[in-house]
């Protein structure tokens, strides 16, 4: 009888792994499975502006920011192959564009963040587009480099305000709007994000990833693919920083702040590369942490990078994937 | 057969640093017809498929596809004209399933352009093909990752994703080598099929019993050039293609 039993649970399940995700429908018990960890983030995410007072509301906010890009670079880094340590570039443009708006044309930040985010999404891929060939590190660091290039442009040029920057930039409504635009945004591409990566056009990304000289060979254009990934990447992070001026009422040259290239990063290796919600939750631990151990003043980066190290040496898979494998093996628990 | 010619080589050559992998080679292809291209390690077939395909640009001279010069054409647009390739060191997707690998092609615009409005169930297509090079319609392995598959099904995963493009021209690099003999004789049938509905192929191979069997006509590479054409029979009697493969008798 237990063999019988098991017999079939090893042929359910084989239907299961077929049937991708309809077989869910066929109780409770597995929507309830696939649902839950979706809902604790959703809710979860959801109800922090309410139980957070005023200074903590404010840490949520650009922890969101950190999320988005975090979201980004993992998307370009393990299902297109692209490394991106450009961050800083997409809050850059998003946020000046948005903030120049503001500024010279007076335009509201609910019209002139949309139009940032796309604008700033177009010029991120046009200037990364000659680089796209490139492979593995050398676009890294061909990444890296244009937030530095563009803060050096804009103090040579002396536009834009220079090294003073712009302030006075029109705020959003009010604090909650701030919030759930954020969280709201956060959540919207983390869920676009998961869908497109197993359509087609993910496929061919993941392809892409895995050889594209084999993608090559199947007639289609790698280039033209990559520079859709990269606007779809920088789409989300020129939103977030389009927001970023608005939150601050100020635009200027810490807007290509490395901070954006590099905490992402580290938020996607804590929160566990390749799953995309590990960078997420990564930024949301991450950020709320470096202004936990404001108090430690300059010994807060110390205590910052043994956190990250102690992370990549007991947990170099991230968090996000350890918490998954151990949710997985739930489902196969049987009692003996 | 028919006289009508394919694909047109000519003249065509490529040097890497000091080393002429192909020199002036001419040849043509017939529609319909399997040719042979064999030679010893390192005489350039390999390259010469680079040539073709657009994967690296040649030097000098012309490459005609269907009447359509193709010289310095990228690869993409190159198998969007219908002539398509497998690689001789294979290069499956790994982390993809065996079936996900084929949606690649499928939404090529040579595919796209054929088919009328929806293509149904994509993957339903995909697995339609892995059918037809051979994997097993009911087993697991059409939904294995690509890179936990044995040596036999890589290689007809590499085939299928050609033929998932409905090509007209197929070079094939090497496709049988490493295969056990059972695997090369199932494999048989099916380029015979494939020829018989009208796909144009040329095979680089080192296992020259089984493409003698296939091959309409050789061509003989040396050191990059072309040393011999003709008929298998006729072109494994030549004097110059023994010395190649066998060496030069000493006194």
């Amino acid at each position: 009888m237990v063999g019988e039993e098991k017999r079939k649970k090893r042929l359910d399940r084989s239907i299961k792994v077929r049937t991708e995700g309809l077989y869910a429908l066929s109780s409770w018990g597995e929507m309830a499975y696939l649902i839950m960890p979706r809902l604790v983030l959703i809710l979860g995410l959801l109800v922090l502006p309410l139980i957070l007072d005023m200074y903590w509301q404010r840490v949520l906010c650009s922890a969101g920011i950190y999320a988005l890009l975090a979201l980004g670079f993992d998307f370009l880094a393990e299902y297109v192959g692209l490394v991106c340590l450009g961050g800083a570039f997409f809050i850059g443009a998003g946020g000046y564009i948005s903030g120049l708006l503001n500024a010279y044309l007076g335009w509201s930040p609910l019209l002139s963040i949309p139009i940032a985010t796309i604008a700033g999404a177009v010029i991120s891929t046009l200037v990364l587009l000659p680089c796209l060939r490139l492979r593995g590190i050398y676009f890294a660091i061909v990444s890296f480099m244009f937030p530095l290039f563009s803060v050096y442009i804009i103090i040579a040029l002396n536009v834009f305000g220079s090294t003073e920057g712009i302030s006075a930039l029109a705020n959003l409504p009010n604090i909650w709007v701030e919030q759930y635009l954020i969280l709201g945004a956060v959540i919207l591409s983390l869920f676009a994000l998961r869908r497109l990566v197993i359509e087609d056009i993910g496929v061919i990304f993941q392809s892409i990833k895995d050889n594209d000289q084999a993608v090559n060979a199947s007639g289609i254009n790698i280039t033209a693919y990559k520079a859709k990934a990269v606007f779809i990447a920088s789409l989300i992070g020129c939103f977030g920083g389009a927001y970023l001026s608005h939150l601050y009422g100020w635009l200027g040259l810490s807007l290509f702040a490395m901070d954006f290239s590099i905490l992402p990063i580290a938020a996607s290796v804590m929160g566990g590369m390749g799953s995309l919600v590990g960078p997420v939750l990564g930024a949301f631990i991450l950020t709320p942490l470096s202004e936990a151990l404001r108090g430690f003043g300059q010994l807060r980066v110390v205590l910052y990078c043994l956190i990250l190290i102690g992370f990549m040496v007991y947990k170099p898979e991230g968090l996000m994937n350890y918490l998954e494998r151990k949710y997985h093996q739930f489902e196969h628990w049987e009692k003996v | 057969m028919h006289d009508e010619s394919i694909l047109r080589v000519e003249n065509i050559r490529k040097t890497f640093g000091g080393v002429q992998a192909v020199k002036d080679l001419s040849f043509s292809l017939s529609k319909g017809e399997i040719l042979g291209v064999i030679g010893p390690n390192g005489s350039g077939k390999t390259t010469l498929v680079n040539l073709i395909t657009g994967f690296v640009r040649a030097d000098s001279g012309n490459i005609f596809f269907k009447k359509r010069n193709i010289t310095g054409i990228p690869p993409h647009k190159i198998v969007n004209f219908g002539l398509t390739r497998t690689f001789q060191v294979m290069r499956p997707y790994h982390s993809l399933s065996a079936f996900k690998n084929l949606i690649v092609p499928l939404n090529s615009p040579r595919v796209r352009r054929t088919r009328s409005g929806k293509l149904g169930d994509i993957d339903a297509v995909a697995i339609d093909i892995l059918e037809e090079v051979g994997f097993e319609r009911d087993a697991r392995v059409p939904y294995k990752a690509a890179g936990t598959l044995p040596l036999g099904y890589l290689k007809r995963l590499e085939l299928a994703r050609c033929i998932a493009l409905r090509p007209d021209l197929i070079i094939c690099d090497e496709i049988f080598s490493g295969l056990s003999m059972s695997e090369i004789t199932s494999l048989i049938p099916f380029l015979e099929k494939l020829q018989m509905e009208g796909t144009t192929m040329m095979m680089i191979e080192h296992r020259l019993r089984e493409l003698f069997k296939l091959a309409n006509r050789l061509i003989v590479m040396n050191f990059g050039e072309k040393i011999a054409e003709g008929i298998p029979v006729e072109v494994i009697e030549n004097q110059e293609v023994k010395e190649a493969y066998l060496g030069t008798a000493t006194s």
